[in-house]
């Protein structure tokens, strides 16, 4: 059975308001990905688009955007797992080709969080957990990471100083990404900074400058056949290994927080399986910084550092460029913004780029394995792609 | 002539704002009208359940009885929040927890009467059920 590549990446700026439809946000990461992969409509067999519908006025959007990008007639359908769904939709073209049904195949991720109101939007926010047991106690994402930020510090000795670093690191790199939403510096002294804005509380121990931004924005991968990719690209960059894993979605049915989030352990594990890889491979990976705690989990769920000793990676600077195992590098969901269903693509296409040597300032040396680790809600859904040359 | 259709919206009181008015646990509205906190146990394997559930999954059966949360429990974890959804405005700052009771775990409330700088990962609590206004019910942590 032949392998699937990566043949074509896009993905629009990622923005505070849009100035258009969906569809044409959808178009911006299309066109930049078909023109990545020299390819014409009628040489997508097949289309996945994601988003977290609870943002979308449009009801079922996978035909109105497969209709504006020009593929009809070909099948398209919608895939969600809230902020992965775009990897959702990676894996399950993955398994398309795999199984010989279709030779490339587009997936389209998209959010445009600021199609509804700011007050809709704060409506929305208590709905995204467990609406029977938990939102009637007046519950919000920044609530539950800041629950296991909590959890690490009474553990680990994990401080709000090592959590202020990982912002600084994504500041870094959000700098020299033109499609980053938030491309100011930060630096330990906003933190410590009470009048600064990034100081404030949101949901303790968790502040501003903790939590990354709503952006609207979009992305696109093409997927191929190893055949056709061989046919028609210079650069195919390889899937090795794919995982995906779901948890409960209530607190009360986790496991230790101390220990992050188990929807990303069973994924990784099952990806560095199928690729036959281990964390020490890695060269160059994207993790899932909603939060700045969730980079310092996904530091020891991938295995990149043992459990409890996350921090020691921020603190000795091993995940910026030049270190042992650099992490978002293209400043993350904290810089570049976090419009829901295009996140996961976005991440795959910034390991795509470095793969192929085309990142530009944010190139890392000569990587040859790249990761994405992508979770969805609160370690609800969780997805893990390692790619290869 | 049809029969009645009697409406059980019951679950409409749980929490500061409820978005559940029908589940097939109604009656953990009930036991906390009574002051007790509920979950249910699995009469098929015993396997206890909070929040309480009308099906175990664990045998597939749907034969459950109630059973109260008793003793105390280990907070595993809190946070305060100073933003707050749609109609929590008005109760901020409050205080979400999660304690640890062996064979199961509880979300809820930490009291407003226990300020942050008491509060440990590690204490026991107890919970407690208040009621709010507009007939409504919650349940908080207070110390053991
Ligand atoms: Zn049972």
């Amino acid at each position: 059975m032949g392998r699937v590549a990566i043949i074509g990446v896009g993905q629009s700026a990622f923005v505070r308001g849009y100035p258009g439809s969906i569809r044409e946000l959808a178009f911006e990461a299309f066109r930049e990905a078909m023109e990545d992969a020299k390819l014409e409509v009628k040489d997508i067999d097949a289309s996945i688009v994601a988003s977290a519908p609870e943002y979308d006025r449009q009801r079922s959007p996978a035909g109105v955007i497969a209709e504006y990008l020009g593929l009809i007639p070909q099948p398209t359908c919608y895939v969600e797992t809230v902020c992965s769904s775009s990897t959702t939709g990676v894996i399950m073209a993955y398994s398309m080709i795999k199984a010989g049904l279709y030779d490339t195949v587009a997936v389209i991720g998209f959010q445009k969080m600021s199609e509804i109101s700011s007050m809709e939007v704060q409506e929305r926010m208590g709905r995204g957990a467990d609406i029977q047991w938990e939102s009637p106690f007046g519950t919000m994402m920044p609530a539950y990471y800041a629950m296991y930020a909590r959890a690490y510090m009474a553990a680990h000795g994990l401080t709000l100083e090592d959590l202020a670093a990982v912002r600084v690191k994504a500041a870094t790199y959000g700098q020299i990404n033109d499609k980053a939403v938030y491309r100011k510096p930060v630096t330990m002294e906003d933190f410590a900074n009470p009048e600064s804005r990034l100081a404030g509380p949101v949901a303790s121990p968790l502040r501003v400058g903790d939590c990354c931004a709503n952006a609207d924005g979009s992305s696109c991968i093409i997927l191929a056949s190893e055949e056709r990719a061989k046919a028609v690209c210079e650069k195919p960059v390889w899937i090795l290994g794919v995982g995906s894993a779901s948890e409960a979605v209530n607190m009360t049915g986790r496991p230790d927080l101390a220990k992050g989030l188990r929807v990303a352990i069973e994924a990784a594990s099952k990806a560095y399986k199928m690729a036959g890889v281990g964390p020490k491979d890695i060269d160059v990976a994207e993790v899932h910084d909603c939060f700045t705690i969730a980079e310092i989990m996904a530091y020891e769920n991938l295995g990149f550092a043992k459990p409890g000793e996350g921090k020691e990676l921020i603190r000795a600077k091993e995940t910026y460029k030049e270190g042992s195992i650099p992490v978002n590098v293209d400043g993350g969901l904290l810089s570049k913004g976090h419009p829901i269903g295009a996140t996961g693509g976005s991440q795959v296409r910034t390991i795509v780029l470095q793969l192929r040597g085309e990142a530009g300032p944010m190139q890392v040396k000569d990587p040859e394995i790249g990761l994405v680790h992508n979770i969805g809600g609160v370690g609800l859904y969780g997805n893990v792609i390692i790619m290869g040359r | 002539m049809g029969k009645e259709k009697v409406e059980d919206t019951r679950f409409s009181r749980f929490g500061v704002v409820s978005f559940t008015a029908l589940t097939k646990v109604n009656d953990f509205v009930d036991y906390l009208e009574q002051g007790k906190l509920m979950g249910t146990r699995c009469k098929v394997c015993g396997k206890v359940f909070f929040p309480p559930r009308a099906d175990c999954y664990s045998c597939l059966s749907s034969d459950m009885e109630w059973s109260e949360v008793k003793g105390k429990g280990k907070l595993l974890s809190f946070t305060k929040l100073s933003y707050a959804p749609v109609g929590f405005e008005g109760e901020l700052p409050y205080t979400l927890g999660l304690w640890d009771f062996g064979d199961y775990k509880v979300f809820g409330w930490v009291s407003k009467e226990i300020p942050e700088e008491e509060l440990e990962v590690g204490m026991e609590m107890v919970p407690r059920v208040v009621k709010l206004s507009d007939d409504r019910l919650l349940y908080e942590f207070v110390k053991a």
